[in-house]
């Protein structure tokens, strides 16, 4: 089990996540989060977080995005490590109402 | 004088109480731009706070974050005062006249009362109890618990509630190698218990579970989850919550969990554990201890997200021969600590601790989490509150008294007072020792029970 980021966080990045993350497990490109699965503690503090609804865990991954487990994986291990909230990317208010929340 | 939180002069901070709060805060204050001394203070040799002793012993992943601990506590500037405990050992105005601010992180340790007839009779209980007990925490050492009867009840449906039934629950096989205290596996072993009822006020969309927590209730290998299909009919405002694609989400996750546990009928395993909902206990009753539980049936009323649960005057009796109860918690007042009673915390803004409610600010006491804000949320939920406390802090850096000794006085002061505190290295010895006694019974850990047990270790 782990927790996962998907292509909802693309282009917004909000990172309201981070700051409830107890193990620093999130991770950051110029594009959106990832979560190293081999930190992350499955507490699904972040979940609740996410204003656009990009973060699911495991067992709630929907099928059309399965592939964000293995994207994760790979990528967060060789990324900065994220701690501290960041302003979202810009535009990423008008994407978060393009996708309905 | 030079300017505080400079190598010169760092700021010297005291937290109070070494759970996860504790050590965001520290966190926070280590790895800010200012120089920062900061003891951490436990009232327990061990430090780690409910991640020890309230995590559920079969969650292991989520007792994980103690790495991340452990790396506070080799940042430069850290020490840990274990088996000390404010406002006997030493005292609020005391730490404040050593350190130039103190946080209380002590969290929220006593459980709220039902307050209803024979809630003290023998074999009710409190989860707090409980779940100290099974995770070997000192203070519950010596709690027994009956379990000799059929039937156990829980009022109370959050996390905690499903922590105890689901320990009820478990075979002792799916116990043993966790690091459940070896004095509750033995008894559990012993275990009469047949059905496990968990009782809430509100009904089914407004359990505060946690889906994964629920999601548990599937996989038992001896305990079946069970629901009456009709305790799942929704009125027009639950399903309007449900439906809500926001504030709904985990409401409607939990209905589908609900849903399989009500189809679910095959009856085989050894135990039941029955969802109940929409129901308040009104009295406890028993000759000399408890036999049975009345319980009230409610009906839902309000606006959707703000439903309250009213009595009906329709009753029906439990039969029963033990009951938790885990309907919230509150933290417990330490004297010389504005403290506000019907909520159960320390009164604060932002973090700053205020004389009441409404009141002004006290200068240079502060606190976070549970103690904060109440007992809601999760472990990272107090990283996030702690940060917000550690950022008042620094913001009133300026206001803050000058001449602070710190770590050597409080050392000194303990030292007097014949108080034995434990320090991180003495800690880890400790810790050594736990995990070896555990290793021949394929255990993490096999938990020391007693402060002197710890003590003896360090000769």
């Amino acid at each position: 089990m782990t927790t996962i980021v998907t292509d909802n966080c693309k282009g917004c990045r909000y990172t309201d996540c981070v700051t409830v993350c107890p193990v620093a497990c999130f991770h950051y490109d110029d594009e959106m989060l990832y979560i190293d699965p081999d930190v992350c503690i499955d507490c699904s503090a972040c979940i609740p977080e996410c204003p656009v609804q990009a973060i699911y865990e495991e067992d709630d991954l929907p099928e059309d995005k399965q592939e964000w487990l293995e994207i994760n994986a790979e990528k967060a291990p060789e990324l900065p490590v994220i701690e501290e909230k960041m302003e979202p990317l810009p535009g990423a208010d008008e994407r978060k109402a393009a996708l309905g929340f | 004088m030079s300017q505080l939180g400079t190598e010169a002069a760092p700021l010297r901070v005291a937290v109070v109480g070494a759970g996860p709060s504790g050590f965001y805060a520290t966190e926070a204050l280590l790895k800010s731009e200012i120089a920062a001394q900061v003891d951490l203070i436990e009232r327990l040799p061990s430090p780690y706070g409910l991640v020890r002793s309230g995590v559920a012993p079969d969650h292991p992943k989520l007792k994980q974050s103690i790495e991340v601990y452990k790396k506070v506590a080799a940042l430069e500037g850290f020490r840990f005062f274990g088996n000390v405990t404010v406002g006997k050992d030493v005292m609020p105005q005391e730490l404040r006249d050593i350190y130039h601010a103190v946080i209380y992180t002590c969290g929220a340790e006593t459980d709220r009362r039902l307050g209803i007839e024979g809630e003290d009779l023998a074999g009710s209980h409190t989860a707090t109890e409980f779940v100290g007990w099974y995770n070997g925490h000192p203070d519950y050492r010596n709690r027994e618990f009956d379990f000799s009867h059929e039937t156990a009840v829980i009022i109370g449906q959050g996390n905690v509630a499903a922590d105890v039934a689901r320990i009820l629950s478990k075979s002792v096989d799916e116990l043993k190698h966790t690091d459940i205290s070896q004095h509750a596996l033995d008894a559990l072993a012993e275990s009469q218990i047949k059905t496990i009822a968990v009782v809430g006020r509100r009904g089914p969309a407004q359990a505060k579970f946690t889906t994964k927590e629920l999601r548990e209730f599937l996989e038992l290998e001896n305990c079946q989850a069970a629901i009456a299909s009709e305790e799942l009919a929704l009125n027009e405002a639950s399903q309007t919550e449900v439906a809500d694609k926001k504030a709904g989400v985990v409401a409607a996750k939990n209905m589908a969990i609900f849903e399989k546990m009500a189809e679910d009928a095959e009856q085989s395993k050894v135990r039941t554990c029955r969802m109940m909902f929409c129901r308040s206990p009104i009295r406890i009753e028993g000759n000399g201890r408890i036999e049975r539980v009345v319980l009230e049936r409610n009906e839902l009323s309000g606006e959707p997200f703000s439903q309250r649960a009213s009595g009906t005057g329709e009753t029906e009796t439990l039969e029963c021969g033990l009951l938790f109860r885990s309907i919230g918690y509150r933290g417990v007042p330490i004297e010389g600590v504005p403290f506000h009673d019907s909520w159960g915390v320390f009164p604060n803004q932002e973090g700053r601790i205020t004389d009441g409610p409404d009141g002004a600010v006290v200068p240079g006491i502060y606190t976070a989490g549970w103690i904060k804000r109440g007992p809601s949320g999760i472990i990272g939920t107090n990283r996030a509150c702690a940060v917000q406390t550690v950022e008042s802090l620094m913001g009133d850096l300026s206001n803050l008294p000058a001449d602070r000794a710190g770590t050597d006085a409080l050392a000194k002061l303990l030292q007097e007072r014949g108080v034995r505190s434990i320090d991180f290295p003495e800690w880890q010895r400790i810790d050594a020792e736990e995990v070896s006694r555990g290793e021949p019974k394929g255990k993490p850990r096999e938990k020391f029970t007693r402060r002197e047990e710890m003590l003896q270790i360090l000769g």
